[in-house]
């Protein structure tokens, strides 16, 4: 399979690689660069476990090649606590048992920090509507809108 | 763009266009789709812009959800799509997925063909032979199935701009919130009290997007608000017209789109 030399940030490291040309984002963070905190749930775009920040966005892991990040910033779970934000979403995640087997919750992060980053209300049904795209099966989602909502009312800043 | 014309034209090997990527490569995770090469369209900025020109909305192929969602141009003259986007897809999808794609893809579940269809729109094709532009009516074959000949690329599409008159109506029925519909409609109407040229589009029930000349003439002519206008129109969709499958038959979907249908009129009473 051809490759392509690729430039990216990841969590504030500039990263060379030189990468097969299929192989999708979230497998070359995971098995390039050893950050095997993002997870491969459904490689379908449903499940959200490989949610990641691309240039400010979420997007999906799974739904991108690593070729098309070239240029790009990313910040993965392993980086999210570089910021106050990501630290106070963790630690809220934590307080509010928002996890439990934790397979979800690096895309669950990611998708909440979006929601608050674009100034997003401490209103329970549009934090369910922007997680709507992360499944958790082990907490039932109380906890974890619990958690954004927490932070939100805080008023941490990104 | 003519490097990507020249490749798609390419018949020896299976050249596919590279969108949002947000079906295609699901599609090539589950190795259903296999292309040979893909033609990444993503850096291609000449297919990026929201324009108002001659009455209409011009909107590129490459415009990903995200901005649709942020676009004043779209919140003004086209409120179906406004009211439609919430639903497309969770966001990390939106910020990725381009409204081009999910036309040139044509999924009958999908929201952004019947939408267009709805509206009246018009999709514009690029080939290295030059332009042409293709009726939303007559672009839409079956699933995964459009008038696109072998090179031909979508470059765009072309909303009619709303007058004050028109309304609109959107409703779908999905499992959960951003998935596929289990059954949806989106209905434009130049007015509706009483209603007249109404355009009534499902999505998620048939191979394609489907429009029933019956269900709109039952309507026609009646005010939104007619139950029995309503119920006339309900009776019109068949579980013959519905598409079964493992999950859902085809009586469950008639019973949805009925359902999906009288909700969307009902909203457009002012």
């Amino acid at each position: 399979m051809s490759k392509r030399e690729i430039e990216v940030c990841v969590n504030g490291e500039t990263v060379q690689a030189n990468v097969p040309v299929r192989i999708n984002l979230v497998d070359f963070l995971r098995e390039h660069l050893g950050l095997t905190g993002s997870h491969v749930g459904c490689e379908q775009g449903v499940c959200g476990a490989c949610t990641i920040d691309v240039d400010g966005v979420a997007m999906r892991g799974c739904l991108m090649l690593a070729v098309q990040a070239d240029g790009a910033t990313i910040t993965t779970i392993e980086g999210v606590s570089n910021k106050p934000l990501g630290r106070a979403v963790q630690r809220a995640f934590v307080e509010h048992n928002a996890l439990q087997c934790g397979f979800c919750t690096p895309g669950m992060i990611a998708s909440s920090i979006e929601y608050i980053e674009q100034g997003g209300l401490s209103d329970r049904a549009a934090i369910r509507a922007h997680l709507s795209g992360n499944y958790c099966r082990c907490t039932g989602y109380q906890a974890i809108v619990d958690a954004v909502a927490s932070v939100i009312d805080e008023g941490v800043q990104a | 763009m003519a490097e990507a014309l020249a490749l798609i034209a390419d018949d020896d090997q299976l050249c596919q266009p590279l969108a949002g990527g947000q079906s295609l490569l699901p599609m090539m995770n589950l190795r259903m789709a296999q292309p040979d090469v893909l033609v990444d369209l993503n850096r291609l900025s000449e297919l990026d812009f929201i324009v108002q020109s001659e009455g209409q909305i011009h909107i590129g192929a490459m415009v990903r959800y995200r901005t649709l969602m942020q676009s004043p141009l779209v919140r003004e003259h086209l409120p179906l799509l406004s009211m439609a986007l919430p639903h497309i897809a969770h966001h990390a999808i939106r910020n990725r997925g381009t409204i081009g794609g999910s036309i040139a893809l044509a999924d009958p579940a999908a929201e952004m063909p019947a939408l267009l269809k709805a509206l009246n729109g018009t999709v514009v094709v690029v080939s290295k032979s030059g332009q042409r532009e293709i009726p939303a009516d007559a672009f839409f074959l079956g699933v995964y199935e459009t008038a696109l000949d072998q090179g031909e690329l979508v470059h765009s599409l072309k909303f009619p701009a709303v007058s004050n008159d028109q309304r609109f109506g959107f409703y779908e029925l999905a499992r959960r919130h951003g998935d596929y519909a289990m059954a949806g409609v989106a209905i434009s109407a130049a007015a509706v009290n009483p209603c007249s040229e109404l355009r009534i589009v499902f999505f998620g029930v048939a191979d394609l997007p489907l429009r029933l000349a019956g269900v709109e003439a039952a309507l026609e002519g009646r005010a939104i608000t007619d139950e029995e206008a309503i119920h006339k129109s309900q009776q019109l969709l068949t579980a013959d017209q519905m598409l079964s499958d493992a999950v859902i038959s085809a009586e469950t979907r008639l019973q949805l789109a009925r359902v999906a249908l009288k909700r969307a009129l009902v909203s457009m009473a002012d």
